[in-house]
């Protein structure tokens, strides 16, 4: 019975502190209060003739470590730092959570990084540790996954987000012969740039030339091998009249081919996206796929690796419009919000695929 | 967990019992004691020496900054310990933690998204958690379930629901009043308030534990959960708010979760249930249940987020992190036993029969 | 069924009549006579058991198959035995795990090791023969699973904790051995990856496989006399040993078992999904237990089947695949999946206590 009491004490206790917590006012959604914490640090003046130090610490911190793709992408970093007399790092976690890149972040700060260059699990989640490392003085580049754009001083874009998904609207149209049902393949649910991929194609297929192409459906593989194809192997099943798949991620796109190349599907369900030269060359060469799209990812990491320096050294500042050399790459411009975009995307197909190592 | 598993392990008393009944009924308490003072002794000295070591070898560690960092790094599974071990010790477990986490971090995402004020946000949760954490507990006592199964069963459940309420989408858009308010640091030093939370809680659990009857019933009912029915402790009573400990705990930590990361998603968190059993355990706990200490569950979080910290700083990939940590766990328990065992065997001259 | 008190094999005759582990873990004191009512009842109930996840399974299908016709397919069927492979064969040496009143939390880990050593040794070893290499898959697992035996039967600490441990250490390892590298299906002979697609009466090999993997495990259990004693060992080691059975041994021999088929696993994994790298089967362990449990295994041994553990997988892999057919949204799949584990394990508690009862002769109580 002593429980019982207890029991109504507790709860009787419990409702008079949230009803006295909000009765006084309390704080919520709409109080503009404003996340802006961003540390700015662009007073600075740019002197685009400042010479860029030797031994620059440049670490390169990806989505996960086992990933090939940023494997090549970091590679291609590793290229660019070398050419600048720099000191290269490549750490990362094992999985891809946000949470354990918040730990190599500090890590990195505390090392005395000059610039880190990241691809963020989670806009958000990493923001306070970047701004940590801003004030601690460390230059952040974000690449292929964008951060708040108020806690990074750069973001490397692979493409623009329209020319990644008009490549693949224009793709799948022509190869499904301009109607029919399609569906996407994404990576994780919460990954900011699929996303923004998806509606961005999702609003290119409502202009008139494609009115006869219906998007049916989107899964998530969340990047992971065997889970994207059991979504692919479920969307053909639920679909009957599927005629194309988009999986704008690498990991997915590889999974979907090996599922139709090896499915009663195959050469009846087209298939496009994101993927790597390596990953899709067998299923190019035996039809599975007819053609597919993707930046070069070392290209990226390379031009990471020089804006982050170029910024380190204080010859560029983030303000839209100034220029930079990029080693072998060329001239780039900054964009709004301290945007670069790397340039179109190439596309793969059996013709010049062999061309390509990576 | 069960009350009466064959292979003892650490547990001196029974096997020694076991062996050779009346000669050993005598010292065995006091072998016990002995033991468990080497166990606790053996965390805080490996904490101690792996301190010492990374301060001297590892540039960057010994600093207030990176202190921060560290116990930024270990809040979490520090928090949700400090219940666990009291669950543990009376023989249960609880490995629905992580996905309680999640699933409050997604209500209190989609709270503050339907335009509720966070002061009464934040209250909600942890109630919301302390409902959670009471299912578990009468599913455990009042169905009279086995917790490791109930718990692996909630686990999935839970995150089920806070994808459920939360789906893929992630709320971010909290006030930076509140999330950086989260890692703020104590005026003047570099150590985040969240660390006086914790030492807070731990006293208190440590008090429960250690210096109260209630405390020393939670042992009984690890050793012997029929024995100490009879003797007039409500067993069921006592689990069900280890229980419901356990999961307000988890949802407090779920609050500064999403708060320290400023974001609230349904994912947050997954598979750090492994990652706190492992600092329990660690900690000289034993799985069985009936023996183990608050101090020794600290000094493992700890011990483990300092190695881990300090090979970080060393640039040591996270492979290696892996099998340390897996290594340190195995050695933690293989180490005793096998020493119990050589010990046991020593004072064997005067065999008893 | 249930175990070791079906006096069967004339090896076993003295230790199992001496002996008489009960089905259920509660009524340890009933007389001789009431024993045989016991086999009987015991027995009847896991076949009740048994067959309820058939009747939710069959039940899965059909609102499915109504729902959307194209789940009973033959693309689809096939599928859906591909899929349930893994699993089956996981859940099946977790159990014998299980039934000893230990646990295999590594086996994720080790299904990941033994899948990529083989698509290691298929690009180190380019002119080794396939069934070479499978079968050094398998033993990359046995290797494991010898690991985690030694530790938990000879130095008897406890499996829970041993295994958490080797979790981490074998996954480790998978991570520093792979350092990045991803290997493709390209890089694995054509022979190996089609095995999957090669069907034996209609079903796919790997099926098969799982099918026979089910069945040696299920005679095993139910005819020998070491594969009786397991459950003698889960449900009262003590008694156990003191009837003369060599608990050690018998504790050891399941986790052998279960890391061999955990490296079978991984082959079967490298064979279907082509793409190799340090993260295969992560987070599967929980699953796999699951399985067994919702299958009717105790989690404190001594009692359930490995048909009940197949049973348990198959149910649990046709819920991923049907919950997208029935328009029932991806988010709530995880949520139903422990429900589901909830209510299994409710009902064996029910059933145990009504067994329980009727052992007693009508007595109620059953705590």
């Amino acid at each position: 019975m002593r429980k019982r009491i207890r029991y109504g004490v507790t709860a009787a206790a419990l409702a008079g502190v949230m009803l006295a917590a909000s009765a006084c006012g309390g704080t919520t959604r709409g109080d503009g209060d404003g996340s802006g914490s961003g540390s700015g640090g662009s007073e600075a003046e740019a002197d685009p003739n400042a010479e860029i130090p030797e031994g620059l610490k440049i670490s390169f911190l990806p989505k996960q470590l086992n990933n090939p793709y940023f494997t090549v992408a970091d590679s291609g970093g590793k290229e660019a730092v070398e050419e600048l007399g720099g000191e290269f790092k490549e750490v990362g976690p094992s999985e891809a959570n946000a949470s354990s890149q918040v730990s190599y972040i500090n890590t990195l700060s505390q090392q005395g990084s000059d610039v880190i260059v990241t691809a963020a699990n989670d806009p958000n989640a990493v923001c306070g540790a970047l701004n940590q490392a801003r004030q601690a003085g460390s230059v952040v580049v974000t690449f292929d996954s964008d951060a708040s754009p108020e806690c990074r001083d750069l973001f490397i874009s692979q493409a623009s987000a329209e020319g990644i998904a008009t490549i693949q609207v224009e793709m799948i149209a022509e190869q499904i012969g301009g109607e029919g049902e399609i569906a996407f393949l994404s990576a994780t649910p919460n990954a900011t740039n699929q996303n923004a991929w998806l509606k961005l194609m999702e609003e290119e297929l409502k202009k008139d030339e494609y009115s006869g192409i219906e998007v049916v459906d989107t899964v998530y593989g969340n990047d992971d091998d065997q889970k994207s194809f059991n979504e692919m192997q479920g969307l053909l099943q639920t679909h009957p009249d599927l005629a194309g798949v988009i999986s704008p991620t690498t990991v997915g796109l590889a999974a979907a081919a090996r599922y139709l190349g090896s499915s009663d599907y195959k050469g009846e369900v087209a298939l496009t996206g994101l993927g790597t030269p390596n990953q899709m060359r067998e299923y190019v060469k035996d039809g599975t796929v007819e053609e597919f799209a993707l930046w070069k990812p070392s290209d990226l990491g390379y031009l990471a690796a020089y804006a982050g320096a170029s910024q380190s050294a204080g010859r560029i500042t983030g303000e839209k419009g100034q220029t930079f050399k990029a080693g072998r790459l060329g001239e780039y411009e900054i964009g709004a919000d301290g945007e670069i975009v790397l340039g179109p995307p190439t596309v793969f197909n059996k013709d010049n695929i062999d061309d390509f190592d990576f | 967990m069960g009350p009466e598993v064959d292979t003892p392990g650490t547990s001196a008393p029974p096997s020694a019992a076991r062996s050779a009944p009346e000669p050993q009924r005598g010292p065995a308490p006091s072998v016990l004691r002995s033991l468990l003072r080497t166990r606790e002794a053996s965390v805080l000295g490996a904490l101690a020496v792996s301190v010492l070591a990374a301060s001297f070898m590892v540039e960057g560690f010994a600093t207030g900054r990176n202190a921060g960092f560290l116990v930024l790094d270990v809040a979490a599974i520090a928090l949700i310990a400090l219940p666990m071990t009291l669950v543990v010790i009376t023989g249960e477990i609880d490995l629905s933690v992580a996905s309680t986490l999640g699933l409050t971090s997604a209500v209190m995402g989609q709270l503050w998204v339907l335009g509720l004020p966070l002061e009464t946000i934040v209250p909600l949760c942890v109630l919301f958690g302390a409902l959670l954490g009471a299912l578990n507990g009468v599913l455990v006592t009042v169905a009279g379930l086995p917790s490791l199964a109930v718990t692996i069963g909630t686990m999935a459940m839970y995150r089920g629901l806070a994808y459920a309420v939360l789906g893929d989408r992630a709320v971010a858009d909290f006030p930076f009043t509140w999330t950086g308010g989260a890692t703020s640091r104590l005026p003047g030093t570099d150590i985040p308030w969240i660390a006086v939370l914790i030492l807070v809680l731990a006293a208190l659990f440590g008090l429960l534990l250690h210096a109260t009857p209630i405390g020393r019933s939670l042992y009984a009912i690890g050793n012997n959960d029929e024995a100490t029915r009879f003797s007039g402790i409500s067993v069921r009573w006592t689990k069900l708010w280890l229980f419901v400990a356990s999961g307000t705990v988890a949802a407090g930590a779920g609050v500064f979760w999403t708060l320290q990361y400023g974001s609230a998603r349904a994912d947050n968190a997954y598979g750090l249930e492994l990652s706190v059993v492992a600092a329990v355990l660690l900690g000289g706990v034993s799985i069985f249940g009936g023996r183990g200490a608050l101090p020794g569950v600290l000094a493992g979080v700890l011990l483990l987020g300092t190695i881990r910290n300090a090979l970080m700083l060393a640039d040591v990939s996270s492979d290696v992190l892996d099998i340390v940590t897996g290594l340190l766990l195995v050695v933690s328990v293989v180490l005793p036993t096998t020493l119990a065992r050589v010990r046991e065997r020593r004072p064997r001259p005067a065999p008893p029969s | 069924m249930s175990g070791p008190d079906e006096t069967g094999a004339p090896a076993a005759g003295g230790a199992a009549q001496t002996s008489p582990p009960p089905a259920a873990p509660g009524p340890a004191q009933e007389t001789r006579e009431e024993h045989g009512g016991g086999v009987r009842t015991g027995r009847r109930i896991r076949q009740a058991r048994e067959l309820g996840i058939l009747l939710a399974l069959v039940l899965l299908v059909a609102v499915t198959a109504l729902v959307n016709p194209g789940f009973l397919s033959g693309q689809s069927v096939r599928d859906l035995l591909l899929g349930a492979t893994l699993l089956t064969i996981l859940a099946v040496g977790q159990s014998m795990v299980l039934i000893t009143r230990s646990v295999d939390l590594s086996v994720g880990s080790v299904m990941g090791l033994s899948a990529f050593a083989v698509g290691m040794m298929f690009v180190s070893f380019p002119g080794l023969p396939t069934p070479v290499v499978m079968a050094a898959g398998v033993l990359v697992g046995t290797v494991c699973g010898v690991v985690n035996g030694v530790l938990v039967a000879a130095a008897r600490v406890p499996a829970l904790v041993v295994t958490l441990g080797t979790l981490y250490m074998f996954r480790g390892i998978d991570f520093w051995w792979a350092s990045g590298r991803q290997i493709n299906a390209a890089d694995m002979p054509d022979g190996f990856l089609g095995l999957s697609r090669v069907t034996l009466l209609g079903m796919p090999l790997p099926a098969v496989v799982a099918l026979a993997v089910v069945l040696a495990a299920g005679w095993y259990l139910r005819n020998y006399r070491s594969g009786r004693e397991l459950y003698a060992v889960g449900s009262e080691p003590a008694a156990a040993r003191l009837v003369g059975i060599p608990v050690d041994r018998r504790v050891f021999m399941p986790f052998v078992a279960n890391g061999s088929l955990a490296g079978l696993a991984g082959v079967l994994y490298a064979s279907r999904f082509g793409t190799l790298d340090a993260t295969v089967g992560t987070g599967l362990e929980l699953e796999v237990v699951a399985a067994a449990v919702v299958g009717g295994v105790a989690i404190f041994g001594g009692s359930g089947t490995v048909y009940g553990a197949a049973l348990g997988a198959l149910l649990l892999s046709t819920i991923d695949a049907a919950l997208p057919m029935l328009q029932v949204g991806s988010f709530w799949q995880q949520a139903v999946v422990g429900l589901l584990i909830l209510v299994s394990i409710g009902l064996d508690r029910l059933l145990a206590l009504r067994a329980a009862r009727r052992l007693r002769g009508g007595g109620t109580r059953g705590a």
